[in-house]
């Protein structure tokens, strides 16, 4: 590690190390005009309802975020990025409020009745990610009509 | 992020990620991806900026207009974290007699309720609550000492999300406590660990925790990786 090296240098150097799952036939889905469309946001900042159980390390699970909701706990484990931010704005996490106005100004059709959070801290294969509760997730976001997921990283 | 990608792209949902490591976005190739070179914790870039965070929004769901993939674009504007201490003065000390971060981290309990109250909610609540920092400090101590970690009684027996919640309650309350413009993707966390006892004493006992030969899991992450290199 070097020793000019900042927090956010060594964390990308670091997540840029680490094993990724291959995809060999990547399905593409079209969606529909965005201005049609139901989107959602899933993000990997562990937010949660101050009611719901908190993420622990390495936690698979997520969480519902119903779309009225503000009132967030900023739930992720690593202490390896900022937290500041969200606790000024949920937005730079979570931008509920700016679909909010996409959709009031015609620029998306709706935006999703309920928003999913997961730990961004997964096990290095990603395997229940990948094949459990990913899945779970994909399919309750189609049967409450969702078209478009916004993806936001932490 | 990238992976969820494939996953809801399988399912039936289009999907746009806000990339923020371009090497994984690389290696991965979610069908569409906007890298963001931004804070790391700040994936729309800036907090209360609301026509900045609709530039990037804008930016992602034009993705959606490809024909094929995988598409990934690069924000044009890079923001890099200010590591330098934000500015913020804390309350004059109170009991001269308590050890100085658990009298600080007292101090600063008035800031601490006004932000809950301003933001209507708290992140201190991995393994405690806000009544019980002091008495988690003073635990901190006790392994800067040479106490064993594991036999000092941290709630869940975790020092790393106990720390990470006395983290988390200062920064929460430096936010009341200092002036000016939003600070910086990692200028709270530079003032906590450069500026207060509390940063002080938690780097103390993971330097300890570390020379101990405790569980890497347990002392590294009580701090950012790249803390404690040069403590003073």
């Amino acid at each position: 590690m070097a020793e000019h090296e900042t927090g956010d240098q060594m964390m990308r150097a670091h997540a840029a190390s680490l094993p990724c799952p291959t995809f060999d036939n990547p399905a593409w889905t079209r969606p529909p005009s965005l201005s049609t469309a139901t989107v959602a946001i899933v993000t990997s900042a562990a937010l949660h309802s101050p009611d719901d159980d908190g993420f622990i390390a390495g936690d698979t699970s997520y969480r519902t975020i119903p779309r009225e909701q503000r009132n967030l706990v900023l739930g992720h484990w690593s202490p390896n990025f900022d937290r500041t931010g969200v606790a000024l704005d949920l937005n730079v996490v979570f931008p509920i409020d700016r679909l909010e106005e996409l959709a009031a100004d015609g620029v998306i059709g709706v935006v999703a009745p309920v928003h999913y959070s997961f730990a961004g801290n997964q096990p290095d294969d990603v395997s229940t990610l990948r094949y459990d509760t990913g899945p779970a997730v994909g399919k309750a976001l189609r049967e409450q009509g969702t078209d478009v997921v916004l993806l936001t990283p932490v | 992020m990238s992976t969820l990608a494939h996953v809801f792209e399988a399912a039936g949902l289009a999907t746009v990620v806000l990339s923020s490591v371009l090497e994984m976005a690389q290696k991965v190739a979610p069908p569409r991806a906007l890298h963001c070179e931004f804070p790391l914790g700040r994936p729309l870039g800036k907090p209360l900026d609301a026509e900045f965070q609709h530039d990037v929004l804008r930016r992602a769901f034009a993705l959606l207009e490809a024909s094929e993939g995988p598409v990934l674009e690069i924000h044009p504007e890079e923001i890099v974290a200010d590591e330098t201490p934000m500015a913020c003065a804390l309350p004059p000390r109170f009991d001269p007699d308590a050890p100085p971060a658990v009298d600080e981290a007292r101090g600063i309990r008035k800031a601490f309720d006004r932000s809950v109250a301003a933001r209507g909610s708290s992140s201190v609540a991995r393994v405690i609550t806000p009544d019980e920092v002091p008495d988690v400090l003073a635990m901190f101590y006790q392994v800067a000492d040479g106490r064993p970690w594991d036999e000092v009684g941290f709630p869940s027996n975790d020092p790393r999300s106990a720390a990470q919640d006395v983290r988390t309650y200062y920064e929460e309350a430096a936010l009341e406590l200092a002036d000016g413009p939003p600070p910086d993707g990692r200028q709270v966390e530079a003032w906590f660990f450069e500026r207060t006892e509390a940063g002080r004493i938690i780097l103390e006992a993971r330097r300890v925790m570390k020379e101990a030969k405790a569980p890497f899991n347990m002392w590294f992450y009580m701090a950012p990786g790249h803390r404690g290199r040069t403590q003073r």
